[in-house]
């Protein structure tokens, strides 16, 4: 049972990282600090706009891949995968 | 060859493909039905989920929100796939871990009540048929201009295809026929984007095109739209908001929890072969869901350039600098013809006037030009996609590749709801609870008579939907953000949330999101009916109705521990449940009942 609930923490531990991540490119980037970012420019439009309407979406995408690899090897690691 | 043949052809052509594969892959046993056969692959499942997940609200209208809301629309962009981080990340392999057919399913066993079922069911359907509202406004859309008639007798026809279409198929042949349809609607999608984006910035990468400067001259496009738009008097486009930040804030964050709490969504990832699989697959649906979502910025701010472009032909403020009426383009005329797009010559100038006329100084201005007014008396934002490649001369395949498109986009979600209304009643309601010796083939019949229910109801509500196809979807995630996923994600979170507390934390949450969506927009969407009015100064906060499912879901959090704490703790064997559920060994076979 311990080994299960280790494997529980781990897995929440890295939750609330890739989380955190996603937290800050959509809602902190693209909403709160907008108008600060936009200050910069990539190309024609500011770094906040740019956030909320495209780099939040990349990012969203990665999150998934690396929780995905980090969960199978999570799984191996505490040998609750299948088969 | 003419447009009208064409689209005829092409839409034609592509829904014998979809007949076709259903009739191919046709139903046979109830678990086929519901959910598809066991070892679909997760790039397919991605694609289909892909396909399940874009309706007509993003295909054929969220664009339109974009062109007109510029920033402010970002809530639709971030909402709609942030949401798959929470569902890849908190939910879905620990439902295919439990491999159940339905989300009640799941309810109605970890909080070991027959009652939590059946309020999920009530919360599932009323969240799937205002969806299904919103897809029928995106279909009449469609079908109105497809066909050339006013747009409700477009949304009837609409309403037979989609009952002859999704009663017919079931889950099986919906995911083969879904995978037709990503590849038709991406399709149509991503290719008058890319002749747009190179017209317009000589870059055909139109994710690259909004940051590049115009084709002529050095003037970057975003800025070129923010001068044209503000010289009429309208918000800069870059940086006008939707309310407020803070409405911005809910709404986003009321779509990404509204997202991961769908059950047509949801109900994919129980199809997977293994837990490992139902990770990989949410990451593979966004790939193919992202592949439109950085297109729809391009497709929305060059639609709005070109639409001013067309009518605004001059300096502001020149009376030659306004188009002539009888001078008015084609798809202009064919639009009208729908009654979704009207002009109305105000100052009797025989040319066309587009402008802010609510912006004070603006108006006093107009007024100096001889302008009465802004004369577009409607130009409904669902229209902008489907005219996109009209208004930028692109040729007629084009056009009716982006007809068949959109209604690829709006009868795959719609089908994919349908069959979870379907299943929450046959399955949940009458199997579970009812009826249990229901025999296989009542339990069919029952789901397709409650499919044409659902298609009945949500035809009659889209004959005067409550918003833009796109905002009638935002009302429907409110629905499920502030009754399901708190309920789904407590389930297996937190070990200690018993049956009371899920309950009332699920009636609290929806029934305050109700009561907010009503009291602003009528109850039963019925405009009358409405006793606080839909007026920003009456709004909690500033927070608008379609945004307020997070409220609800908070409600539906504090309630649900508070409520658990005070009573019983679950008993001993749902405890060994949750934690069986957190580690993904020993999953049962995808789905074998």
């Amino acid at each position: 049972m311990n080994k299960n609930s280790d494997y529980w923490k781990e897995n929440l531990r890295l939750v609330v990282v890739l989380l955190t991540i996603w937290f800050a490119v959509s809602f902190l980037f693209g909403i709160i600090l907008v108008d600060t970012l936009n200050t910069i420019r990539v190309g024609g439009v500011g770094l906040g706009f740019w956030f909320a309407q495209q780099g939040s979406i990349y990012v969203f995408l990665a999150l998934i891949f690396v929780y995905t690899k980090k969960m199978n090897a999570l799984d191996r690691k505490y040998n609750v995968h299948e088969d | 060859m003419e447009l009208t043949t064409l689209t005829y052809a092409f839409v034609g052509a592509t829904f014998a493909l979809y007949i076709g594969i259903a009739f191919w892959a046709r139903a046979s046993t109830t678990g086929e039905f519901y959910v598809a056969g066991k070892g679909i692959h997760p790039v397919a499942n991605g694609m289909a989920t892909a396909a399940d997940w874009m309706s007509a609200a993003s295909f054929i209208s969220m664009a339109g929100l974009i062109a007109f809301n510029g920033y402010g629309a970002s809530v639709f962009l971030m909402g709609w796939t942030g949401g798959y981080v929470l569902l890849a990340l908190l939910l879905a392999p620990y439902l295919r871990k439990f491999g159940k057919f339905t989300v009640p399913e799941f309810i109605g066993e970890r909080y070991y009540s027959r009652t939590a079922r059946i309020v999920a069911v009530i919360c599932l359907i009323l969240a799937s048929i205002t969806y299904v509202i919103g897809q029928m406004k995106g279909i009449g859309v469609a079908f109105s201009r497809f066909l050339e008639t006013d747009y409700d007798t477009g949304l009837y026809i609409g309403m037979a295809i989609v009952f002859i279409y999704s009663v017919m198929g079931g889950m099986k042949g919906i995911t083969y026929t879904q995978i037709a349809q990503y590849c038709v609607l991406i399709f149509a999608y991503t290719v008058p984007a890319i002749f747009i984006s190179l017209n317009i910035t000589g870059n055909p990468i139109p994710q690259l095109g909004i940051l590049s400067t115009m084709a002529e001259g050095n003037t970057y496009m975003m800025d070129k739209l923010n001068l044209v738009v503000s010289e009429l008097g309208f918000n800069e486009y870059t940086t006008q908001v939707l309310g407020s930040k803070l409405n911005m804030f809910a709404y986003t964050l009321t779509l990404m929890i509204g997202t991961a709490g769908l059950p047509h969504v949801i109900i994919r990832f129980f199809t997977v072969p293994k837990v490992k699989d139902a990770r990989v697959t949410a990451g593979w649906a966004l790939v193919f869901i992202a592949i439109l979502y950085t297109t729809a910025p391009a497709v929305g701010s060059m639609a709005r350039l070109n639409l001013m472009n067309t009518i605004q032909t001059g300096p502001v403020g020149e009376a030659t600098g306004n188009i002539a009426y009888e001078n008015r383009p084609q798809w202009f005329k064919n639009w009208e013809s729908t009654g979704l797009l009207k002009f109305e010559d105000k100052n009797g100038d025989g040319r066309i006037q587009y402008y802010n006329d609510k912006n004070k100084e603006f108006a006093e201005k107009a007024e100096s030009f001889g302008w009465k007014g802004n004369e577009m008396v409607k130009v409904d934002r669902d229209i902008m996609v489907l005219a996109n490649p009209e208004i930028a001369n692109l040729p007629n395949w084009v056009i009716a590749l982006v007809v068949a498109g959109g209604l690829a986009a709006a009868l795959s979600t719609a089908a994919g709801l349908l069959l979870a209304i379907a299943s929450s009643i046959s399955h949940d309601l009458l199997k579970g609870i009812f009826k249990p010796d229901i025999t296989e083939r009542h339990e069919l019949m029952a789901g397709r008579i409650a499919m044409a229910g659902a298609i009945g109801a949500a035809g009659y509500f889209g004959l005067h939907p409550p918003d833009f196809a796109a905002g009638t979807v935002a009302i429907a995630f409110g629905l499920a953000a502030s009754s399901i996923f708190p309920a789904l994600m407590m389930g297996i979170f937190n070990k200690n949330v018993n049956r009371t507390g899920a309950v009332a934390g699920m009636v609290t949450g929806i029934g305050i999101t109700m009561l907010y969506v009503f009291q602003h927009k009528g109850i039963m969407f019925i405009p009358d009916t409405s006793f606080l009015g839909d007026m920003s100064p009456n709004w909690f906060f500033g927070i608008s109705p379609n945004a307020f499912g997070c409220v609800g879901a908070l409600a539906n959090f504090a309630v649900a521990i508070g409520v658990s704490k005070m009573t019983a703790a679950p008993p001993e064997h749902i405890q060994h449940l949750v934690e069986d559920i957190r580690i993904p060994a020993g999953a049962p076979a995808a789905t074998e009942h």
